[in-house]
């Protein structure tokens, strides 16, 4: 399959910056905030003050070690949907709830329609899409539509909820397609990549990498003036 | 105000307050639906965070509707056991009986037998002011175990500290090196500056020996054995002395290094400053002319003083500058020295410096802001050496941490970094002179029944006549603050508080009011004994504790230990200050302060802890809260803070902005009546942006401290040295070594106070070590609390409790293999002191010697409203089981029992991660739950009787009445 991409159409997304993601869950947390007031709230939580809490996140962190003592990195990588250009959960959807929104890409769940079947999630290879236990829906990231739709809202608050919390501005929001858009320059400044290209899924989410190259520069640099 | 996409009736609001997930305090700005919560975000016109918020304050939702909330006064049952947490309800009007019978019959016989301890309160002007007028000594907050060392050894040295009071400057700094730091106390602000910092290509080192949180962005992590910084730093400051990379022009001027200090070791006055007139004090110190070869007074003569070398004074006085004693000092403390003590590598140590002294030659920032100087120096630009560091917990959290933050801040000093553009910069009110902070009450005589205290409950002694203590040099104190046990003890010893009242050593107390502080759990090292005590009882059944008052807005572990339980409310639902006398939300260029306005009323009878303490002052007659005639002077909180000043007319109260009749004031005025509603409409923060010739070296910087003694932040103008010598320390030295008339010390702390006091900085290994099998115990232990629960109430978070329900012990993969621990093994970890079961995990991010875990995120059975099977009782478990608040006790030469607190000498900031454990597999058939487990308590009045098993929140259904 190839991926048929319009690069003139409007494909809003994230690119996350992994060289100052501290890993602090604002970005989880203030999106379960929202979203479980929005449209499409509420996000439940199971066993909230038992054993083995768990609930329905649409953005989570996952913190992984790279390379072994002393030369250890510890990444912190938040996920939530990549809102593929080519979403393989889209066209696996018996009733369509899945959709990708026309005017901007975000990819979407009508609950309307959605039956609870899970084809999408086990389509999706990235496990962003939680079925929703206690609605028995199919929830994800909506790049959190319902403030950047609501005109009522300031311009500076139109923008996901995670975007706007994240205390370090790794969360960058625009339109990948739009050159002169801040996400699209920071995939052309840093190296902004996508997760595995050779799927064809062809992510919108963008990752910007490490960026620890400058220190050995430096420490060379320094070396070279003493 | 804005409105949502919402139904047409619905009814929307938005409000703005201040934050208090954490210690932090950004701006947020809430949005109500049907007066419910909605949305709370952070403020974007708030200068602090600029719209940013964390994972904790974007859980405020679940905070405020906690099943774990407690909704009504309670007293222990009688007849029944304390500890059994078998409550009643009771009015607030009997509640107020109660207090005011058993404190006004203390306040008359015996005031200091009335302890009041807080925690991360942020209200310490006013509970501080309550126990002095009360007239107690006992009183303090929790920094005496948290990061006392920190704003002593920083104070003492530059006249400011990390946090509140000062920081980093990243956005112009080239380096930032931060030391023993995950998480933080300014906690966005600083993630917000460490990610422009890094953008804008800056290097970031971060020595730590785990590499979690900010470290895990750092450019580079130094893996360094805890306990250890003091050595790292002693060789950087040998090293930087050898390469000759130190702003020896910074130095000169602006610090103590070139002060000559007596060197005769047959003189009373060895290790003082010498001064022109001949006697031991005053600011007429000398330096060293080599031109003219002699002593001149300082800053007059000449621009070049020696700052090596040793002279001997026209009086016949050998001398040798401070900066010469320094270099003695570190002469043998090379990077292979401290190579072997660090576990970070000669050629490590000697890059760093390096990297540092490059800066110092290559790299100053100049700035062309003009500027003069105390000594009347016109300046045209202001310099400085863009290199910053940030330390927090990890260097202070060891008894050798006061002098591991005094030789940071040398090293600080020395690089040209304090109050400088790109270094180490102050925040309003300070930079202080510690001669001009509060002094603690000095003998028994500074406290008489029905009389404030004379002195503040805390304060900071520069000399032996400033500690408090009996005729025979005993502690008066009931945590020995200010005693020649911990004589710099500035912020009390809470982690002593309970065993000294249980043992009644130095006596007993009667009443024990706490706020917001869990010495039943995490907030106590020895958690297990300590709840012991806190049970336990005389032969003729009274308490050894006789009274125990817990306020706090859940049911955490310390609930079930009270007598009376006081409900308080939940930040959102009261009125708080920031207050900038004292620990205001100030910037670089300006002092800010911020309030809280309720957005949501109270639950049930909750009442903020700020109107107990109103109430209780004027029922008491405390003469700061009543009038001439008797009378109750302050209607409630909130109309205390409008008009309460420091003196009657002085103009200075709890908040800086809108003051005076009409609100044009800041800073000083008379009270405004409408000062809330103003903070109310400038998103709850004031904001003074001083003029840019105020920004830098304040410590010298005329045109700010003319300005600073107008305002009443100095009391004068003079320079307040940067201090490479403590002289305040030699002080105490000299009392012990005999030398000096005045208070001694007791002979059996002689020793003691001699080698801690010393006036250079010096490494020493923590003190438990002396005490410990190293080769049974041979690794270090320590704690750190993730981001989205540092300084936090919120184990019964739901969302919260999903990142964290239970903790690990982290192992280095190394080491967990060569004893055959795999990853999620249940394994023991084990002291001198005790033994913990938890389940392990394997990382490569963690140094070898090291083993660690999250903090507070183990919980007691039943504590904080959660099932008896949650995560956090059953998989959680606390490392303070395995760490004590004393050291073992010992037998001096004198024959006495000595019993001395387990923490810094000089400050008595708590050892908590001093501590030295082992490991090993736990049996296959034993129990799969953390060890130890502790009985429950009871049920109390208004507990849910039953848990939701579903949590579907959606604001403004109305269904948060019920929870």
């Amino acid at each position: 399959m190839t991926v048929e991409t319009n690069s003139k159409t409007k494909q809003l997304a994230l690119v996350i910056d992994l060289n100052v993601c501290v890993g602090c869950q604002a970005c989880v947390t203030s999106c379960k905030q929202w979203n479980t007031s929005g449209t499409a709230g509420p996000l439940a939580d199971h066993n909230p003050y038992d054993a083995d809490p768990v609930g329905t996140f649409f953005n989570r962190v996952q913190t992984f070690e790279v390379g072994e003592y002393p030369d250890t990195e510890v990444v912190h990588f938040p996920k939530s949907c990549l809102h593929c250009e080519n979403p393989p959960c889209v066209p696996v959807c018996p009733t369509g709830a899945s959709y990708k929104r026309a005017e901007d890409g975000i990819v979407l769940v009508d609950y309307d329609k959605c039956i609870g079947c899970n084809y999408c999630s086990w389509a999706c290879p990235w496990g962003v899409r939680e079925l929703d236990e206690y609605k028995k829906v199919m929830t994800k990231c909506t790049l959190c539509v319902d403030r950047i739709d609501d005109e009522t809202l300031e311009e500076r608050d139109r923008k996901p909820a995670c975007v706007l919390a994240c205390p370090t501005n790794a969360r960058i929001f625009g339109d990948i397609h739009d050159p002169e858009s801040d996400a699209a320059k920071a995939i052309e400044n840093r190296g902004g990549y996508q997760l595995m290209p050779e799927w064809e899924t062809n992510p919108s989410n963008h990752y910007l990498p490490r960026d620890n190259k400058r220190f050995a520069e430096q420490n060379q640099a320094a070396e070279e003036q003493l | 105000m804005d409105t949502q996409t919402n139904t047409i009736t619905d009814k929307i609001e938005v409000k703005t307050t201040t934050c208090y997930m954490c210690a932090c305090r950004c701006g947020i700005k809430v949005t109500l639906k049907n007066d419910e919560i909605r949305f709370i975000q952070g403020n974007p016109d708030h200068p602090l965070n600029q719209g940013i918020l964390c994972a904790k304050g974007s859980s405020g939702i679940m905070k405020q509707y906690s099943p774990a909330r407690l909704t009504q006064p309670m007293r222990r049952k009688h007849g029944t056991k304390r500890g059994d947490g078998d409550f009643e309800p009771i009015s607030w009007e009997e509640t107020f009986t109660i207090l005011e019978q058993r404190l006004s019959k203390i306040r008359a016989t015996d005031p200091k037998k009335f302890g009041l301890f807080t925690g991360r309160d942020q209200m310490q002007a006013l509970t501080g002011l309550f126990a002095q007028q009360f007239g107690t000594p006992n009183y303090a907050a929790h920094g005496g175990f948290c990061s006392v060392n920190m704003a002593a050894g920083m104070i003492y040295s530059v006249g400011g500290s990390f946090w509140e009071f000062g920081g980093p400057d990243l956005e112009q700094a080239k380096l930032l090196i931060m030391i023993g730091t995950a998480e933080d106390h300014h906690s966005n602000p600083l993630k917000k500056e460490l990610s422009k910092f890094k953008r804008h290509g800056g290097r970031f080192i971060s020595v730590n020996p785990i590499r979690t949180g900010y470290s895990a962005i750092a450019d580079e992590w130094v893996a360094v054995k805890p306990g250890t910084d003091g050595a790292l730093l002693m060789a950087l400051i040998h090293q930087l002395i050898k390469i000759d990379g130190f702003d020896y022009e910074y130095i000169t001027r602006y610090t103590n290094a070139a002060e000559l200090v007596n060197i005769d070791s047959a003189s009373d006055w060895e290790g003082l400053f010498v001064h022109q007139s001949g006697k031991r004090d005053g600011a007429d110190r000398l330096w060293w002319d080599s031109d003219q070869n002699c002593a001149v007074l300082n800053h007059t003569q000449t621009n070049k003083p020696a700052l090596t070398g040793e002279f001997c004074t026209s009086d016949g006085i050998k001398v040798k500058p401070a900066f010469q004693l320094l270099v003695e000092r570190v002469a043998q403390s090379t990077p292979e020295w401290a190579a072997a003590i660090t576990g970070i590598s000669a050629t490590k140590i000697e890059s760093l410096a390096a990297e540092m002294a490059n800066i110092v030659k290559n790299g100053q920032i100049e700035l062309p802001i003009t500027w003069t100087d105390v000594w009347g120096i016109q300046h045209k630009s202001v310099k400085g050496t863009p290199i910053a560091f940030h330390s927090m917990r990890g260097t202070a959290a060891h008894s050798n941490g006061f002098q591991t933050i005094r030789a940071l801040s040398i090293l600080m000093i020395l690089l040209g970094t304090i109050d400088a553009p790109g270094g180490f910069r102050h925040k309003a009110p300070y930079p202080k002179s510690i001669d001009y902070l509060p002094k603690p009450p000095k003998s028994t005589a500074d406290f008489q029944p029905n009389t404030p205290l004379n002195g503040s409950p805390l304060g900071w002694p520069t000399s032996p006549e400033e500690l408090f203590v009996d005729d025979s040099g005993n502690p008066l104190r009931l945590d020995k603050g200010f005693s020649w046990e911990y004589p710099l003890s500035v912020h009390g010893l809470l982690h002593n508080v309970i065993t000294n009242a249980w043992r009644g050593d130095p006596y007993h107390l009667d009443t024990l009011l706490i706020f917001m502080s869990n010495l039943a759990w995490n907030s106590s090292m020895n958690t297990g004994e300590i709840r012991n005590m806190l049970q336990d009882q005389h032969p003729d059944g009274e308490y050894k504790i006789p009274f125990i008052v817990v306020c706090d807005a859940f049911s955490s572990e310390m609930v079930q230990f009270a007598d009376l339980v006081l409900p308080d409310t939940t930040y959102l639902e009261r009125h708080d200050v920031m207050s900038i006398l004292d620990r205001p939300i100030s910037e670089y260029d300006g002092p800010m302060d911020s309030v809280r306005v309720p957005i949501l009323p109270p639950k049930g009878q909750c009442k903020p802890f700020q109107e107990v303490i109103v109430e209780l002052a004027g029922r008491l007659n405390l003469p700061k809260f009543i009038n001439a005639d008797g009378s109750r002077k302050f209607k409630d909180y909130p109309d205390f803070v409008i008009n309460y000043e420091t003196e009657p007319g002085s103009g200075i109260g709890f908040l800086s902005g809108w003051r005076g009749a009409d609100g044009k004031k800041s800073i000083k005025g008379e009270p405004n009546p409408n000062q809330w509603d103003m903070y109310a409409n400038n998103n709850c923060f004031h904001h003074y942006a001083m003029p840019e010739e105020h920004h830098y070296l304040r410590n010298f910087n005329r045109n700010y401290q003319e300005w600073a003694v107008e305002v009443g932040f100095l009391p004068k103008v003079e320079p307040i040295m940067l201090s490479i010598y403590s002289e305040q320390l030699q002080h105490f030295r000299l009392a012990a070594q005999g030398k000096r008339t005045g208070r001694q010390p007791p002979d059996h702390l002689r020793e003691r106070i001699k080698t801690y006091f010393d006036p250079l900085p010096f490494f020493y290994r923590p003190l438990e070590e002396a005490y410990t099998d190293l080769i049974k115990y041979p690794l270090n232990a320590v704690t750190q609390r993730p981001m989205a629960m540092y300084h936090s109430w919120d184990s019964q978070n739901a969302w919260l409790r999903q990142i964290h329900a239970h903790n690990f012990l982290y192992i280095n993969q190394q080491t967990a293999s060569k004893q055959g621990i795999a990853d999620g093994d249940w394994i023991w970890v084990e002291s001198m002191h005790g033994k913990v079961r938890c389940m392990c995990k394997l990382s490569q991010a963690v140094e070898p010697g090291t083993v660690w875990t999250w903090n507070a995120i183990g919980k007691a059975k039943g504590a904080w409203s959660l099932s008896k099977d949650s995560n956090e009782s059953q998989k959680g478990f606390l490392l303070n089981h395995l760490i004590a608040e004393e050291l073992p006790e010992q037998v001096s030469v004198q024959g006495n029992l000595e019993r001395l607190s387990n923490s810094d000498p000089v400050t008595g900031q708590a050892g908590w991660y001093d501590v030295r454990v082992r490991i090993y597999k736990a049996g296959a058939d034993e129990e799969q739950i953390t060890s130890p487990q502790f009985i429950p308590a009871q049920d109390y009045p208004g507990m849910k009787k039953s848990r939701p098993k579903w949590l579907t929140y959606f604001a403004g259904k109305g269904d948060t009445n019920d929870r």
